[in-house]
């Protein structure tokens, strides 16, 4: 038995706006194995960020961690200080944010960026042990170490990215988080960077939550998936089964909603309307105003988020759209 | 020269270069060939789409086509019920009255409206500029334009301002004033990659059905094949400012002949888990066409080059048979 | 499939109205929210009842003869300047006028020299800023090298040599520091925002749709310049009731009467230093902090409005 990197429990996240809580995300529930990739897909506002700053507590001043629990390891992350947290930031838990040239300064070379947080969290290490680890973990994302004492502004798009992925990596953590990681990424560049992310899991047995909106990358790079709707887990099953055997009417939609150049060329679905807004999300299901299978209960109680079979998990009353 | 019947846009020797470093009062000699002698020829009624990566042209080929920049050299010769017109050497009154043909869905629903007109101005515009019928006609016609792209009932929409529409309807708007004065030619330079994945088909849907409908020609600029395949009826491919491969859109799927079209459709990632893609065949990493050398353009990183293609000029595009144009000396 | 759409029966002269009138409300809740900016604009609306008090006052309560602020002189009273009394709420000045009259009737002058000044900076600011910015260039660098000369020139002594060489009355002055003002630094901020504007999309969209320069200018650009303009235009306010107290304090300007005037005649009686006639120069010195304090403060609660990004959440 594998046992967890991460669990998460009835997550609950708010952000105080001017007009209102925004209810960002809402009882989630997951889990992380050692060496698994989670793939988290799912549309703007569906809390798929969210959750990834709520698992690395930074979050801004007008969000609050209503209710949960955040096991990292077995240790809950949401009572502890920032004090406390900055231990685990880094060291066990660490992010790879979108757009890499917000997450590097432009002022210091990228071997300092990297240098910076190891010193931070590995101050047992030598200098010279430190400057090994650098050309290491160059190597490892596909950099030369050569250009290590570079300005990112130098770097290409993809090389930044890999200088991004590199910085996570520096202090080993058991889970690393990518938030879209290619999103901005010419798709040849993408698919070079998505092997080498896929190798360096599978080498460090190290476990990964991968977000992204795109699921045919998501296809690619997770062994389970969990698809997010309006601060929500819809549903989550393993790669395989969520294309194949999809059962809450979002994924289903989800699915039929992508162009392929492979295989027959089919008619695409539409579905009608658009997230709602988390400032006053309908009642009930979530997904309720735009699934075709709704019924009363839909609009009145929230489902629950339960295993239907095999691990296979989803929250809707009327899975696979039977009535 | 004569120009078929059913030829649209006929595009030649299409170029457009930008100089480097140059100052108010110093001149460059560095040139970024962003575009480089295009040829292509499209159909009326059809939707051709123009697909490449980040840097290859697609975009600079838009506005080149929309007037937003000036050639540098070529001819675009439009197909108009007054004969054929060269757009490129356009000027003045003529280069006004020739906006009234040819139209652009731009990318970002976000900032291709002015935040300070309401919905009815936005898309009145090109009727307001080119002078063309009274305030109730234009009210009428764009009532009529919100409901055909399905912004209904229109009245709740005209008076709005872009704010108060989320991204799929801001682009369905963006859409309307495309076609508010009857264009025969527009040109969508990725009109869906800025929205959500399930608004998305709602406007690609869209399009298709006005397409067919309004028998408009579209010239669809993106990124995405697996969008090209979708939207049109022919693609080409671009690679550092010129085509290298054009055909129908199942045939160059199918049966992609150029080395950076395979490379691009074995790259592109598969909503199947199960599915294994090729292997990428490529090397090295994308660069600037600057001052770029009499040689094929793909030399550096093709996997198939080898001396001929190296001391020859850029390989013309040549008719592999079933109208599948290829620009490469080793297929 | 379209069905047969009914014309919208409201004329459209009017929806804009309405539009526009929704588009107010909203901005004033926006400034209301902060504090600051409706403390400023209870001080304006003061100052504003305070200078509409005075006609009214010297057509009823007080006399000309006596409460005239230029030509009146009171003869009751022996001595001049006078400490304040039930007669003259803040004493006479060395020349037997009523001081509080002179307070008031002054204000009328401060405003509608801060508002004409301001209103011709920024008319000549956002033309030139949106020209410089659209046409770059050539005609960006001339503008650009002419404001950076404005800017560097000193503003003082200009207007102290122009007094030398003109009158300056009121209508002159703010002229002159609107202009001084319109082609300074307020250019330039105007000019980096419809830099800004430029690079939208949507600026493309009006040349597509067949716009000329004239349309994109007046129709796009503008529209998204003002409100950055009129903000500024609270400062350039500011500036020039202060510049003018300035001027007139050195007796510069032909101005028959106002608040820097006061503090003027103070001085060159002798009076500026001394505790006994504080009424002299108190008043007035506060009147000038405080007006121009209002129309600061009314300033910044606008650049929340103007500005989205400095908002609370």
């Amino acid at each position: 038995m594998v046992e967890n990197v991460l669990e998460v429990k009835d997550l609950t996240m708010h952000y105080t706006t001017r007009k209102g809580p925004v209810f960002a995300v809402d009882d989630v529930n997951f889990h992380v194995a050692r060496g698994e990739s989670v793939g988290l897909v799912g549309e703007s506002g569906c809390g798929k960020t969210s959750i990834a700053i709520s698992l690395l507590k930074l979050l801004p001043d007008n969000a609050d961690i209503k209710k949960g629990q955040i096991l990292l390891n077995g240790t809950d992350l949401i009572p502890l200080a920032e004090a406390e947290v900055r231990k685990y930031r880094w060291r066990r838990i660490s992010m790879v944010f979108q757009a890499a040239m917000n997450a590097m300064n432009p002022v210091y070379t990228v071997e300092e960026q990297i240098l910076e947080a190891m010193q931070q969290h590995l101050p047992d290490m030598s200098d010279a042990e430190m400057d090994e680890k650098v050309d290491a973990l160059f190597r490892l994302v596909g950099l030369d170490p050569s250009f290590k004492d570079q300005y990112p502004h130098q770097y290409s798009g993809g090389m930044r990215q890999r200088a991004v992925i590199a910085m996570a990596l520096s202090c080993d953590p058991d889970i690393i988080l990518a938030d879209e990681p290619t999103t901005a990424l010419d798709v040849i560049v993408q698919d070079a960077l998505l092997k080498r992310i896929r190798k360096i899991q599978g080498e460090l047995n190290m476990a990964m939550i991968y977000i992204s909106h795109d699921i045919a990358v998501i296809a690619e790079v997770s062994d389970r998936v969990g698809v997010m709707y309006a601060g929500r887990m819809a549903e989550m099953a393993s790669t395989e089964a969520i294309f194949h055997y999809p059962i809450h009417p979002y994924t289903m939609g989800l699915m039929s909603a992508f162009p392929s150049i492979v295989g027959e060329k089919t008619a695409l679905v539409t579905l009608p309307g658009e997230p709602p807004d988390l400032l006053n999300p309908p009642p009930g299901c979530r997904f309720n105003p735009r699934c075709p299978y709704a019924t009363d209960i839909c609009k009145e109680e929230t489902p629950p988020f339960k295993d239907h079979e095999n691990g296979h998990f989803a929250a809707c009353w009327h899975p696979g759209g039977e009535k | 020269m004569t120009v078929q019947e059913d030829v649209l846009v006929n595009i030649e020797h299409l170029s457009k270069l930008f100089p480097v470093g140059a100052g108010v009062f110093s001149r460059s000699d560095t040139y970024v060939h962003a575009v480089s002698d295009l040829n292509l020829k499209i159909m009326s009624g059809e939707s051709v789409g123009l697909v490449g990566e980040s840097g290859c042209g697609k975009t600079t080929t838009g506005k080149l086509l929309t007037r937003l920049l000036d050639p540098t050299e070529g001819k675009i010769e439009l197909n108009t019920y007054e004969g054929v017109v060269d757009i490129a050497s356009l000027r003045g009154k003529n280069l006004k009255k020739f906006r009234q043909m040819v139209q652009m869905i731009f990318q970002d629903p976000y900032e291709s409206m002015n935040p300070r007109l309401t919905i009815y101005d936005t898309i009145a515009e090109p009727m307001d500029v080119q002078g063309i019928g009274s305030i109730t006609d234009r009210e009428e016609r764009v009532a009529e334009l919100l409901e055909t792209v399905g912004l209904a009932p229109a009245a709740s929409f005209m008076f709005r301002y872009p704010h108060e529409l989320s991204g799929g309807q801001r682009q369905r708007v963006a859409i309307a004033r495309a076609l508010v004065i009857a264009p025969i030619f527009v040109v969508a330079d990725e009109p869906t990659s800025m929205l959500d994945v399930s608004v998305r088909t709602g406007v690609m849907n869209l399009m298709r059905e006005l397409a067919d409908r309004l028998s408009v020609t579209y010239l669809y600029i993106t990124h995405d094949l697996a969008v090209a395949r979708y939207m049109c009826d022919r693609i080409a491919v671009m690679y550092l400012g010129k085509i290298v491969e054009w055909a129908e859109t199942e045939e160059l799927l199918h049966h992609p002949q150029h080395p950076y079209t395979r490379a691009l459709l074995s790259a592109v990632p598969v909503p199947d888990p199960t599915f294994e893609r090729e292997p990428v065949e490529i090397k090295g990493g994308i660069s600037k066409p600057v001052n770029p050398l009499p040689l094929c353009r793909f030399y550096e990183r093709c996997p198939r080059a080898d001396d001929f293609c190296k001391n020859n000029d850029h390989p013309p595009l040549e008719d592999k048979g079933a109208a599948h144009f290829v620009a490469c000396y080793k297929v | 499939m379209t069905t047969q759409t009914k014309i919208v029966p409201i004329p459209l002269w009017r929806v804009r109205l309405k539009l526009f009138w929704k588009s107010l409300r909203s901005s004033w809740a926006l400034f209301a929210e902060n504090p600051v900016g409706l403390i400023g604009l209870g001080m304006i609306i003061f100052f504003g009842l305070f200078a509409l008090a005075h006609p009214i006052l010297m057509n009823t309560v007080w006399e000309p003869r006596v409460y005239h602020p230029t030509m009146g002189y009171d003869m009751e009273i022996a001595f001049h300047p006078s400490q304040p009394s039930a007669r003259h709420l803040l004493g006479t000045d060395p020349l037997g006028r009523d001081v509080l009259s002179q307070l008031m009737y002054s204000t009328r002058y401060e405003f509608v020299l801060g508002i004409l000044s301001a209103v011709v900076t920024v008319v000549i600011a956002t033309t030139i800023g949106a020209v410089s910015a659209y046409y770059g260039g050539i005609v960006d660098t001339l503008l650009m090298r002419f404001v950076d000369l404005v800017i560097m020139v000193p503003f003082l002594p200009i207007l102290i040599v122009m007094s030398s060489l003109i009158k300056i009355g009121m209508l002159e002055l703010a002229l002159v520091i609107g202009v001084l003002s319109g082609f300074g630094s307020t250019a330039i901020v105007v000019k980096s925002q419809a830099l800004l504007v430029k690079v939208k999309p949507f600026i493309e969209a009006a040349r597509i749709a067949g716009g000329g320069d004239f349309h994109i200018i007046f129709k796009h650009m503008l529209p998204n310049l003002l409100p950055i303009a009129l903000l500024y235009m609270m400062f350039v306010v500011t500036g020039a009731i202060f510049s003018e107290a300035v001027l007139s304090f050195f007796g510069l300007t032909t101005i028959e009467m106002s608040w820097g005037l006061m503090i003027n005649i103070t001085q060159t009686q002798g009076y500026l230093m001394r505790f006994d006639t504080w009424f002299l120069l108190i008043p007035a010195s506060l009147a000038i902090t405080l007006l121009c304090a209002a129309f600061y403060l009314v300033g910044r609660a606008l650049d929340e409005v103007v500005n989205p990004r400095l908002r609370r959440r």
